[in-house]
């Protein structure tokens, strides 16, 4: 997945938490997906797991029981042969949002939530909440704010905010000092993974109303 | 400075080979030897996070069981054995403690890929030997943010809950660790 340019990439906080296994389900779907389209990341995590593997290398130790290692030997013999690895994809989304998607695109569940923007919520942990987003080709996201983290990630087309453009595999990190609307690039309707850990704060009135409703 | 990285480079080489032994052979003795060394640093890693003697013990034997399962998976021109097993452990962590999925990116790093070419495996084992180092050599508040970063299971703000820092002079002691590595490693 190296034929798309990617400019916005995920920040050392977040690939350390994952490195750590420290982020939501929600916050990992995502950057598993991003890691998926983004060299630069994925080396990047390479080197942050680097670094818990050095943790654990100089970590203090803590006796195994008596007769620990006969009792894993038991395990592996149990256990016999290693299940084959599941074949990859081909094409399409990257495989770790398929697998929560149960498919590729044309197997999302699309809810309307109004002025042609679609969503489709993704089950993962409550702690934070990932959902698929569909802007239709100059259409906008109502104004927003955030009270946590908004991670979103551009799978097709584009979408342009205050910050920037956003193109395919571009990973916005949004914090709460960022009202933004972002708008779909008049070209194509976009679709991104979207990634929460708080509500979103709209500044519109009817948004807010709205808002428990949606789920946003 | 120097001795102890030599000692620790021919340790580490060492490691690479008990794996090969156990993806080639089935070898008992090269695990048992991996086994002494890493099950109980998985274990205190696992109750750091969380987890109970009993659980921590349990699931630092379906860790080491997992590394002779996957041996064949092992790459070692892109990981060291410590930083491999810390990926097996933190993934049986998310699972048996939090109870969560854990998505990860596709084509994982050590998949099915030709033997990997020798001095990319020695210039990986070094490298990680110098990232040992500069993080000993970090200061001590800057390593202990790091330790708990990975550790304890916490976000920055339980970070700051617990130390009573503020939430600036976390992110920016981490920030500060983390350049002070990237310089360690030029």
């Amino acid at each position: 997945m190296t034929d798309i340019e990617i400019k916005h990439h995920l920040t050392d906080a977040l690939l350390m938490a994952y490195s750590a296994g420290n982020l939501p389900e929600a916050f990992s779907l995502t950057v598993a997906t991003h890691i998926s389209m983004c060299d630069e990341c994925r080396a990047r995590l390479g080197a942050f797991d680097a670094m818990g593997g050095a943790m654990v290398e100089r970590c203090e130790t803590v006796d195994m029981s008596v007769g620990s290692l006969e009792a894993t030997m038991q395990r592996i013999r149990a256990a016999g042969a290693p299940p084959a690895t599941a074949p990859r994809r081909k094409n399409g989304l990257p495989q770790p949002l398929q697998d929560y998607i149960g498919g590729d695109l044309d197997a999302v569940k699309w809810r309307s939530v109004g002025m042609g923007v679609k969503q489709a919520i993704l089950p993962t942990s409550r702690a934070a909440t990932a959902r698929l987003l569909f802007i239709p080709a100059g259409a906008a996201v109502p104004d927003h704010g955030h009270r946590g983290t908004e991670l979103t990630l551009v799978l097709q087309g584009a979408f342009v905010d205050e910050v920037d453009r956003f193109g395919p595999g571009d990973i916005e990190v949004a914090n709460e000092d960022l009202n933004h609307t972002p708008v779909a690039d008049i070209g194509a309707d976009c679709i991104c993974l979207a990634a929460t850990d708080a509500p979103l704060r709209f500044r519109g009135l009817i948004p807010r109303l709205a808002q428990p409703f949606l789920r946003i | 400075m120097k001795p102890t990285t030599d000692r620790k480079r021919k340790e580490n080489e060492d490691w690479v080979a008990c794996i090969a032994r156990i993806r080639d052979a089935q070898d008992e003795a090269a695990f048992a030897r991996l086994f002494g060394h890493f099950a109980p640093r998985v274990k205190a890693f696992l109750m750091r996070s969380g987890a109970d003697a009993t659980l921590a013990e349990e699931c630092a034997q379906e860790v080491m069981a997992t590394l002779w399962q996957k041996a064949h998976m092992f790459d070692p021109s892109r990981a060291s054995a410590a930083t491999w097993i810390f990926t097996i452990a933190r993934n049986r962590k998310i699972d048996a403690l939090r109870k969560q999925k854990r998505p990860e990116p596709e084509d994982l790093p050590w998949g099915n890929e030709p033997e990997p070419d020798q001095a990319d495996v020695l210039a990986l084992q070094e490298e990680s030997d110098q990232l040992g180092d500069a993080i000993a050599a970090l200061p001590e508040k800057q390593r202990v943010l790091i330790e708990k970063a990975y550790f304890s299971d916490l976000s920055h703000s339980e970070i700051a809950d617990q130390t009573g820092l503020p939430l600036g002079t976390i992110k920016s002691r981490i920030r500060l660790a983390l350049d002070r590595l990237r310089h360690a490693m030029k």
